[in-house]
């Protein structure tokens, strides 16, 4: 048997193994962003929260690993759009009637609609934190930038507070499929593994985002000063 | 007679490939509940036919599930409500007197309409010229354990290899991917022993040639494994992932 077959990185796996790699990237994003802003739940005036910003804002490797993560997330949300294309064109004429509720979950087929929520939702977020400190570290003032009241006074608007809220609910049920999906897709699929991976993603899906959720509504009600 | 029904069919017409279609309505009386879904047709057929009518085009052959040739999507779903069966095994007990019944062929740019209900599946049957084989000719079957193969590989290679071509995995797929399919043919041969030998070459051919076709990209929504009359395991595409990611790294 001869080898007829193309480029690794054209191929449907291929473009598939570049998804999964940078969603658990992604992930793994998430776990320290969650970890670093719970601080603000010390309520401690935002002491140890600035310090963590700061030490994120001069730390080399972390500068490095945001470049890291700005092209992961263009490559995830690139990908997503290509795929998604491919995706539509194998299927030029629909169904006039079609029960995808008997045999998959709603957010399973809603990746591609529930991704670009996410994408907006990034643009009002880094248009709220991330273009503000950047500013500061060009401008060499990052050292009296204090996100921290920054961040009360965007969640003192409910508009904002909203935003989040539904930024966080787009982000749970990415993440309900997200998550074990990227394990199948690596190809991690396991008998004696399976339910740990389907249990670990349905309470990573829903503790992270609850996490994030609470910070906007604690602000907001005034629990957090 | 007692227990017979009255229905109401939408069934997709269309004259050939080059043509639009459209869904037709025809209502059928005193229907068995014993008979196939088949033969449901076969009485619908002989009316048209008995009215000088053509009557409706559909695949099936062996009918008792294990051909791979009826298709049909009824009620937005391959090969009907139940699962496991294919629809020459799907009873009209499983519809109620009085329901309407939509029936639309497999929908896929890689599965073109023949004729009403009837679609080329010969994609497929490239993807398997690819490399669903071994080269080699093994000779007659060997005496049971002269080539030692623990018995869940065994087990699992039988399971893979229950795949009966359907199609039933790319109709329901919303990105009409055939990677149930192409990951059950894989996964028989790279199981065994006298697969293992051209499995490196096999899963880069089979998947190429998948693309090729113009089946979509999987996203584990996981509805073919529910729809698979066969039902062939998710485990299967993971297995084919890892071939793959291997086979690229090793050549
Ligand atoms: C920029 C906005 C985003 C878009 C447009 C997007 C879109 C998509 C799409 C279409 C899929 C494919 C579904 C699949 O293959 O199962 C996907 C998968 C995934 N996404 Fe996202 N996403 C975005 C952001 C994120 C973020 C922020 C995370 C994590 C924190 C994430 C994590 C994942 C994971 C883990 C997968 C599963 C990968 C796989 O199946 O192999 N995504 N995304
Ligand atoms: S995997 Fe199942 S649904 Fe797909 S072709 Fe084989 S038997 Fe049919
Ligand atoms: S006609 Fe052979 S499987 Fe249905």
């Amino acid at each position: 048997m001869s080898n007829t077959s193309g480029k690794f990185i054209q191929s449907s796996l291929g473009k598939k193994l570049l998804m999964g790699l940078t969603g658990l990237f992604l992930i793994s994003f998430l776990i320290v962003h969650c970890l670093l802003n719970s601080f603000i739940f010390l309520n401690d005036g935002g002491v140890m929260f600035n310090e963590g910003a700061q030490f994120m804002a001069n730390n080399p490797i972390i500068r490095i690993m945001e470049i890291v993560l700005f092209f992961g997330l263009i490559a995830h949300a690139v990908q997503a759009l290509v795929l998604t294309l491919q995706n539509n064109k194998a299927r030029p004429i629909k169904y006039a009637v079609n029960n995808g509720n008997a045999n998959s979950k709603w957010y399973s087929r809603s990746m591609g609609i529930l991704g670009s929520l996410l994408l907006l939702f990034l643009v009002v977020h880094l248009s709220h934190f991330w273009i503000d400190t950047k500013a500061a570290q060009f401008n060499g003032t990052i050292a009296e930038h204090n996100t921290y009241l920054e961040m009360i006074e965007v969640f003192h608007n409910p508009i904002n507070v909203a935003v989040y809220l539904l930024g966080v609910i787009a982000l749970a049920y990415h993440l309900l499929h997200g998550f074990p999906s990227a394990f199948q897709t690596m190809g991690w699929n396991h008998p004696k593994y399976n339910g740990l991976i389907k249990k670990t993603g349905i309470l990573f899906s829903i503790v992270v985002p609850m996490i994030f959720a609470a910070m906007p509504v604690a602000i907001f009600l005034g629990w957090i000063k | 007679m007692s227990g017979h029904m009255n229905l109401t069919l939408k069934v997709w017409r269309q004259k050939s490939d080059k043509e639009n279609g459209k869904l037709v309505t025809y209502p059928v009386q005193n229907i068995s509940p014993d008979m196939s879904f088949l033969e449901m047709f076969d009485v619908l057929n002989e009316q048209l036919i008995t009215k000088g009518e053509q009557p409706i085009a559909f695949d099936h052959d062996c009918r008792e599930g294990i051909c791979g040739m009826c298709s049909m999507y009824i009620n937005g779903r391959p090969h009907g409500p139940k699962r496991g069966v294919t629809t020459c095994q799907l009873h009209m007990r499983s519809f109620k007197d009085g329901d309407t019944i939509v029936v639309e062929p497999w929908r896929a740019a890689a599965f073109p309409v023949i004729k009403d209900l009837t679609v080329n599946r010969s994609a497929f049957d490239r993807v398997i010229a690819k490399g669903g084989f071994i080269s080699v000719n093994v000779g007659n079957a060997q005496d049971a354990n002269n080539i030692p193969i623990p018995k869940p590989d065994a087990d699992a290679a039988f399971q893979a290899a229950a795949c009966i071509g359907c199609g039933a995995c790319v109709a329901t797929c919303k990105n009409s991917s055939a990677m149930l399919f192409v990951s059950a043919k894989i996964s028989q041969l790279a199981l065994l022993p006298q697969g293992r030998v051209e499995a490196t070459a096999r899963v880069k051919n089979m998947v190429a040639q998948m693309d090729e076709e113009g089946f979509g990209n999987c996203t584990n929504t996981g509805a073919c494994e529910v729809e698979c009359p066969k039902g062939i395991s998710l485990e299967n595409i993971a297995r084919m992932n890892r071939e793959f990611f291997v086979a690229n790294i090793k050549s």
